[in-house]
């Protein structure tokens, strides 16, 4: 514990690392999953597909996922950002999925018989019903890019996983607990953010 | 004017027999019309067949003179005003939001909507400071279906759809809410085609009733003539004993004053208007020890008589 609060200056560096990869990756996931996921939640069919194939990925041990990835992607942040990424859209689709098909229909109905178009209906109606859901998606895949983001230290991605890494391999405890608290407090507060901002996009409650 | 099917047929792929079949009517402006009927017998197809949510299999309808199918889909549903079962307003937008959808997608400009808005709201007796920036989820199940109902008036269509808005509702609620929507007809005169499978309701409430059954129409007719005269047995069911006194209760003076002014009953003060129901008629007859009333209209100017022999006559019908 007393190498966190001795050498903030040297903590940091890591910590700030782990929250641009977990950003980075969270976003480019992100850029995938929303409209994958709006669109296989429209068209069914390629709903079973697209799921199991995210589902194997999802299960494969995050090391022997980065074992295969480096022949072609080498060591480094791409290759970390891959599997970070691809475990993220497992949970992300399937809330974006989940999202829309637990919009009641009446409420469709009820857009299409006040004359919206297709468009209207989805950006007034199905968006803003979806984000509450999506958003805790968003939350449950940040805390699993964060702490699987640690793993991907031992590829040189860097961020506190390194430290940790540095911990075990120079036997030095402080290292390796600052290490593993630090990535505790910032799952904690990514999750206590989001549950903040979910809480305010959620239709208020009396 | 107002509201004419042709030959109205709906076939769903999946079932053998049409849920609609073959059904034609003519409806006027104005009219308060109830679709009476068992669950499944096609009530809601037929009017989801109106703002097209479902498309006719063949057959012809008409609004104020225009065939559906000439009209863009969603400029159709905008001249249309459609309330569902509870629910149906939007969880995300604030009860001014849900309000405006209709009048935004016409593009009116901001402060005719928001004038529109204080003035619906009022309609429906809600009062706008407090329940205007509200969520769908702070009002009681009566007051989201008032917003509903405000909802579907807003850009003032002329014909009102709903579909058992008030199924939902505890009955006490439900009755207020169904003398609220009768009021509002009244001073509006909307057509408006409604719902039910609850007979009360469809008596209370119509002009008059369609009874379907088995995608057909088996009678249309004034809910008096219903009462009366049912034109099967399974109507005679739905509807059940009446008793005379209850079916006074589907009459109103108008149906049965004479225009003349009998010199032998006296122009009282307080005659009885054209809308009264004859229970009230009579009730006040037996009470205040009267065979006639004046009748008069709202400047309090006598147009006619109404007798208790008169009453008697009609119910002996
Ligand atoms: N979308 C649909 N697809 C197939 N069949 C339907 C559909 N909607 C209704 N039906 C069938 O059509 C018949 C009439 O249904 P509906 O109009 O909903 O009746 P009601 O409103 O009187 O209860 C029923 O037999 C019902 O099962
Ligand atoms: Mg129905």
């Amino acid at each position: 514990m007393s190498y966190l609060f001795d050498h903030p200056d040297k903590v940091m560096p890591f910590f700030w690392e782990h929250v641009r990869l977990t950003f980075t990756s969270l976003l480019i996931a992100l850029c995938i999953a929303l409209p994958l996921g709006f669109v296989i939640a429209k068209y069914r069919k390629l709903q079973a597909p697209v799921t199991s194939v995210l589902g194997i990925i999802y299960t494969i041990p995050s090391m022997a996922l980065y074992a295969a990835l480096i022949p072609y992607t080498g060591l480094g942040k791409t290759t970390a950002m891959i599997g970070l990424v691809a475990y993220a859209q497992m949970i992300l689709v399937r809330n974006v999925v989940a999202a829309i098909q637990g919009i009641d229909p009446m409420m469709i109905e009820a857009a299409k018989g006040m004359g919206m178009s297709k468009r209207q209906i989805v950006f007034r109606i199905e968006v803003p019903l979806a984000v509450p859901v999506v958003l805790a998606g968003i939350r449950v895949a940040t805390v699993s890019i964060i702490s699987i983001g640690t793993v991907a230290a031992w590829i040189g991605a860097g961020g506190l996983g390194r430290l940790i890494y540095q911990g075990l391999n120079h036997d030095h405890t402080g290292k390796i607990v600052a290490g593993t608290v630090t990535i505790a407090l910032l799952a904690i507060g990514a999750d206590l953010l989001f549950r903040i901002v979910e809480k305010i996009f959620s239709p208020r409650t009396a | 004017m107002g509201i004419v099917f042709k030959n109205v047929v709906k076939q769903y792929s999946n079932t053998a027999a049409p849920a609609v079949d073959n059904i034609s009517l003519e409806i006027n402006s104005g009219e308060f019309i109830v679709f009476l009927g068992p669950s499944g017998c096609g009530k809601t197809t037929l009017l989801k067949m109106v703002n097209r949510l479902y498309d006719t299999t063949s057959g012809t309808i008409e609004v104020d003179g225009v065939d559906i199918r000439k009209v863009q889909t969603e400029q159709l549903r905008r001249g249309i005003g459609y309330v569902i079962q509870q629910n149906g307003l939007f969880p995300h937008m604030t009860i001014e939001s849900n309000i405006a959808v209709v009048p935004r997608l016409l593009k009116w400009p901001e402060e005719k909507i928001d004038k529109r808005t204080d003035e619906l709201l009022e309609m429906v007796h809600l009062d706008p400071r407090t329940y205007r920036k509200r969520r769908p989820n702070q009002l009681s199940g009566g007051q989201q279906q008032r917003v509903g109902i405000a909802r579907a008036m807003a850009a003032d269509p002329n014909v009102l759809l709903m579909d058992e808005p008030f199924g939902a509702i505890d009955a006490i609620t439900r009755s207020s809410l169904q003398d609220e929507l009768h009021r509002l007809q009244r001073l509006l005169k909307k057509t408006i085609l409604f719902v039910t499978h609850d007979v009360d309701e469809a008596l209370r409430l119509a002009d008059r009733i369609i009874v379907m059954q088995a995608g057909k129409v088996v009678q249309f007719a004034t809910p008096y003539d219903i009462v009366t005269n049912p034109a099967n047995d399974f109507i005679r069911k739905l509807v059940g004993e009446r008793d005379v006194y209850r079916k006074m209760g589907f009459l109103k003076v108008e149906d049965i004053y004479s225009a003349d002014s009998l010199d032998e009953v006296a122009a009282t003060a307080d005659g009885v208007t054209l809308t009264d129901d004859l229970k009230l008629v009579f009730n006040r007859m037996v009470e205040e020890q009267h065979k006639a009333f004046a009748v008069v209209d709202s400047n309090n100017k006598r147009i006619g008589t109404v007798t208790m022999d008169r009453i008697l006559t009609k119910l002996a019908q």
